[in-house]
């Protein structure tokens, strides 16, 4: 109890104090404040994910009824991911801010909203009553809308801010259409009812119950085709803010769906299915359209839907191993999935780090436009190097080590399946190794076009290394990043107990107190610490090898032509040119093309404009088609004074009418049924 | 361990083996099979030359792609004997650790700034990403097969008893002959013996290496030829002892050299911008292949 009220305290007390520092003492503020809260919290999740269940149960008010704080393990892994990445994002957002010192105010509210949205997480996390839930749930939407719309002087900004508020207050809407359900028929604001509720009534019922949920969570998830917004928000807010985002707020999406799996009670198998084939179209669909974006941010944000896609695959495959009583492809789904959601905060909050010191030296996102940064930026492009390899699941890193357990879950299930499981299977394997080789298409390009070759463009200053203050928390997400890769024995240790809240018979499969697949882990963690000693040792050899040799350095092969090459290069587009034929049918990319004719020939050029055909289909369309319903009312805003003064006296005077003849004719027909 | 050490020994000769074949076969007299062996160890004792837009990349790309090479041979199993590593799903592992090395041979390639090489690396990268689904999907058939889900387990307990069990062992050796000629780009993906840089893939990203990173790089491709020949061997050995199975782990090594060797002698390359639609065709035919277990365990009765 005392934690919790010196968490509240500690927030109003921030928030209070802020707009009445200087602008130094802004950030170095807000970094306390997100320690101590940190440190606050995780105390209770620490505990929690030890085995003691935390809860408390406030009094709340009238219309809220008791408001319990409920930390299970599951909350308690969620508020440490949450945790770790938002005090990386604060020690790097407090270097990285110091470019904007000179907007005052728009500090203090960056600053405000920075520690709400960490605060309201841990809420979303905690709390579990539906208003409660909810109120935390709107605290976070709109601070984190503050916090996209930092460089709110440039259009593409405040469109992109608008856009996510809208997109969240639809998510919002479901989610209150569901908890009104819940509580018409239970008459409890408390998430137990939701269990209850599911018990009692069909399996139709939960399931409906339960997409309902779905669809909300998978709005602030990023599932396709619910993710329209997040390819806008990402590359728009300031980078520590989209590595908090991607790593972490559309996490919370993920946390969501896990806990409604935990209530509703229903029929697993179809939810299992339906994820599955949500998650495999948000997967293989995420990285397609990554792979032709040109802006690098825009290519990090639609890999965290390809990402949310392979933890939604872990979790698909756990419901369908609840619903198939296969305990353990649910084990394996489960934590596949828990370990994914940790991994993707580690290396995603990573990439869009160097993704911020690149814009910082550079002042663009271009891809076409940068080129030859790893010499200037060394440690930044090692850095993103790293995170790279993990993000494409490449060993010794620990990508690998979840989709290692998704894909060890589905051929451990092969034997048990039927003929519908095993297509699933099937399909499963395909998307899962399809997404791995365009998510190295797509890295290849992003790091090769970025830090390789030689400048494309002429930039007006030299790009600088980024100070240390942004590196060393870089280097602390990188330290979690291999520690994983190489360890993974341990830290599947830790989340075997939110993992185990899936799983029904839970005793038989830990019986030891340890997950069927740990000894399998524990060689993944020495087979990638093998592959780095015999890198080292090969790289060793080599080096002895060389030593006296002769060594020239020379210019690069081009058949002959030993002049400048940077306008030879290959591009980021013509790297991935043959890809981009191949995935035209399924994409929606707009060209303009200036081919080159005549006798005297003018500048030729051609651009590619990707664009998201989900996009078009779910929102462009649907919006076209209510304007054009609504414009036939544009008769009405004709601009006239006297006219709206009209409507105001027509509304009032129907408004007044309406009830009166109401109960007019009721008489009136009480009157003639007496007759 | 001992599949390690055949496979070492293998690779030593293998390509003097293809280039052997496709001299008899085109009538000239050709090199001795150790010739390439030499070559090699001729580019070790050599010093380098780099070109100036390269960075740190390019110098540990080679050691890595070797590396990795060497790792995924470690999970190679000979029959019932287990490779130095053998653990469950080892096959994933097997899959992504040369991925790594694919990684760097990439960004290596991007790193020299030439636009011969960025063009080689596009190429690869799209090639290497179709014939992924093929191999999981081939995995996964065997693991359905045997109920294992280990390259040793599977291979030791994979028998052929029926018909239906020698199409599907024909089907795999047909997918993993081709998995193997798209990662070591050969005929009919590449043509390793083409003079124009325009219609390279492997050979182009290699153009800026040298000396010893040349060597690593080369005798790479050796060691993943006979790599993917002791896979195949693997599909026919079974659990024989061992005076039967290294005889027959090298007799496998050479047919499937000559036969590659044959088959770089006498088809042509596939169209390059259709090269991607081919090997997406492979996952077809490993999908074949699981329908045909599927048949096997009679879940269509």
């Amino acid at each position: 109890m005392g934690i919790i009220a010196t968490f509240i305290l500690v927030i109003l007390l921030t928030v209070a104090l802020i707009p009445f520092v200087t602008v130094q003492w802004k950030g170095m503020i807000t970094l306390t404040a997100a320690i101590i809260v940190t440190v606050l919290s995780s105390i209770i999740a620490v505990k929690a994910l030890s085995g003691e269940d935390v809860e408390y149960l406030f009094n709340g008010s009238l219309v809220t009824g008791k408001i319990p704080v409920r930390v299970d393990a599951l909350s308690g892994l969620f508020i440490l991911i949450i945790n770790f990445t938002f005090l990386t994002g604060a020690f790097y957002g407090l270097q990285y801010m110091k470019a904007y010192r000179t907007q005052k105010a728009n500090l203090s509210l960056h600053c405000i909203s920075f520690i709400l949205v960490q605060s309201s997480l841990i809420g979303i996390c905690s709390l579990q009553n539906s208003i409660a839930f909810l109120v935390a749930w709107e605290i976070m939407a709109l601070s984190s809308f503050i916090l996209i719309i930092f460089e709110h002087n440039k259009r593409a900004t405040l469109d992109a801010g608008i856009n996510f508020l809208i997109q969240s207050h639809i998510c919002i809407m479901i989610l209150t259409l569901g908890f009104i359900w819940v509580a018409l028929k239970t008459n409890s604001y408390d998430f137990h009812a939701i269990a209850a509720f599911s018990k009692s009534n069909s399996l139709l019922t939960g399931v409906a119950l339960f997409l309902c949920f779905f669809a909300a969570f998978a709005i602030k998830a990023g599932f396709v085709p619910f993710h329209t917004w997040l390819p806008y928000a990402h590359p728009a807010a300031p980078s520590h803010v989209s590595g908090i985002m991607s790593g972490v707020i559309i996490k919370i999406g993920i946390y969501g769906i896990l806990r409604m799996l935990l209530l509703i009670k229903t029929d697993y198998l179809v939810i299992g299915y339906i994820i599955l084939f949500i998650s495999l179209l948000s997967g293989i669909y995420g990285v397609m359209l990554a792979i032709v974006q040109h802006n690098l941010k825009r290519l990090l944000a639609y890999h965290s839907i390809e990402n949310i896609g392979i933890i939604g695959i872990g979790i698909g495959l756990g419901c369908i191993g609840i619903g198939k009583g296969n305990s353990l492809l649910t084990t394996l789904g489960f934590a596949g999935a828990l370990l994914h959601v940790f991994n993707h905060s580690l290396f995603k909050s990573l990439l869009f780090y160097g993704a911020g010191n690149v814009y910082q030296s550079t002042h663009t996102m271009d891809i076409e436009k940068l080129g030859g940064l790893g010499k200037l930026m060394p440690q930044t492009s090692f850095l993103f190097l790293i995170a790279s390899l993990a993000i494409c699941g490449f060993p010794p890193f620990n990508g690998f080590v979840s989709e290692f357990l998704i894909y060890n879950g589905m051929f451990s299930s092969l034997q048990s399946s039927d003929k519908a499981l095993l297509s699933w299977i099937v399909c499963g394997l395909f998307g899962l190794s399809l997404i791995g080789g365009l998510a190295m298409l797509c890295f290849t390009k992003a790091f090769g076009t970025v830090f390789l070759g030689t400048a494309r463009h002429h930039l007006h200053h030299a790009p600088k290394e980024a100070g240390l203050g942004k590196l060393v928390p870089m280097y602390v997400v990188v330290l979690l990043i291999v520690a994983i890769g190489l360890f993974p024995q341990f830290f599947i240790q830790a989340i075997s107990r939110p993992v185990a809240l899936f799983t029904q018979n839970a005793s038989r499969i830990f019986s030891n107190g340890k997950l069927p697949i740990t000894d399998t882990l524990s060689m993944i963690g020495i087979c990638a610490a093998g592959f780095l000693l015999l890198t080292g040792l090969i790289y060793f050899i080599r080096k002895r090898m060389t030593i006296n040799k002769p060594r020239e350095v020379s210019t690069t092969w081009g058949c002959g032509y030993v002049g400048s090459t940077e306008k030879m290069q290959y591009t980021a587009s013509s790297f991935i040119r043959a890809y981009r034929k191949l995935a035209e049918p399924l994409l929606s990319i707009r060209k303009k093309k200036k081919e080159i004719k005549g006798i005297f020939p003018e500048k030729g050029g051609q651009e590619t404009h990707p664009y998201d055909k989900a996009e078009e289909w779910v929102i462009d369309y649907p919006l076209q088609l209510l304007k054009k319903v609504f414009n036939r009312f544009t008769f009405l805003q004709n601009g006239n004074l006297q006219f709206y003064i009209l409507y105001g006296i027509v509304f009032i005077s129907l408004a007044l009418a309406i009830p009166f003849a109401f109960g007019y004719i009721k008489s009136l027909i009480e009157f003639l049924n007496k007759l | 361990m001992i599949s390690f050490i055949l496979i070492i020994l293998a690779s030593l000769i293998f390509s003097g083996i293809i280039i052997r074949t496709k001299s008899i076969a085109s009538g000239r007299k050709g090199p001795g099979i150790f010739q390439p062996l030499k070559d090699i160890i001729r580019l070790f004792k050599k010093g380098s030359v780099y070109s100036k837009t390269t960075s740190f990349i390019f110098q540990i790309a080679p050691s890595i792609y070797f590396a990795s090479i060497i790792m995924a041979i470690m999970v190679i199993p000979l029959g019932e004997y287990k490779g130095i590593v053998s653990f469950e799903g080892d096959f994933v592992f097997f899959a992504y650790i040369l991925g790594v090395g694919k990684f760097f041979s990439i960004i290596s390639a991007l790193d020299t700034g030439s636009s011969f090489e960025g063009m080689g690396a596009s190429r690869e990268a799209l090639f290497s990403m179709f014939a992924e689904p093929a191999f999981f999907i081939l995995m996964g058939s065997f693991a359905l097969l045997t109920g294992h889900t280990s390259f040793q387990e599977i291979f030791a307990s994979l028998h052929f008893g029926s018909y239906i069990s020698y199409i599907l062992g024909v089907l795999a050796t047909v997918v993993l002959v081709m998995i193997t000629m798209v990662e070591n780009s050969r005929m009919p993906f590449d043509d390793p013996k083409t003079h124009l840089e325009l219609t390279m893939v492997h050979e182009v990203m290699i153009l800026d290496n040298s000396g010893f990173d040349l060597g690593l790089i080369l005798h790479g491709t050796n060691l993943k030829f006979a790599m993917y020949g002791a896979l195949i061997a693997n599909l026919f050995m079974g659990s024989f002892p061992l005076y039967i199975t290294i005889p027959l782990f090298f007799g496998m090594q050479m047919l499937f050299a000559i036969a590659v060797g044959l088959l770089e002698s006498f088809t042509a390359r596939f169209r390059m911008n259709h090269n991607a639609q081919y090997i997406l065709t492979l996952s077809s035919v490993s999908l074949l292949i699981f329908l045909g277990v599927l048949l096997i365990l009679g879940q269509f009765s």
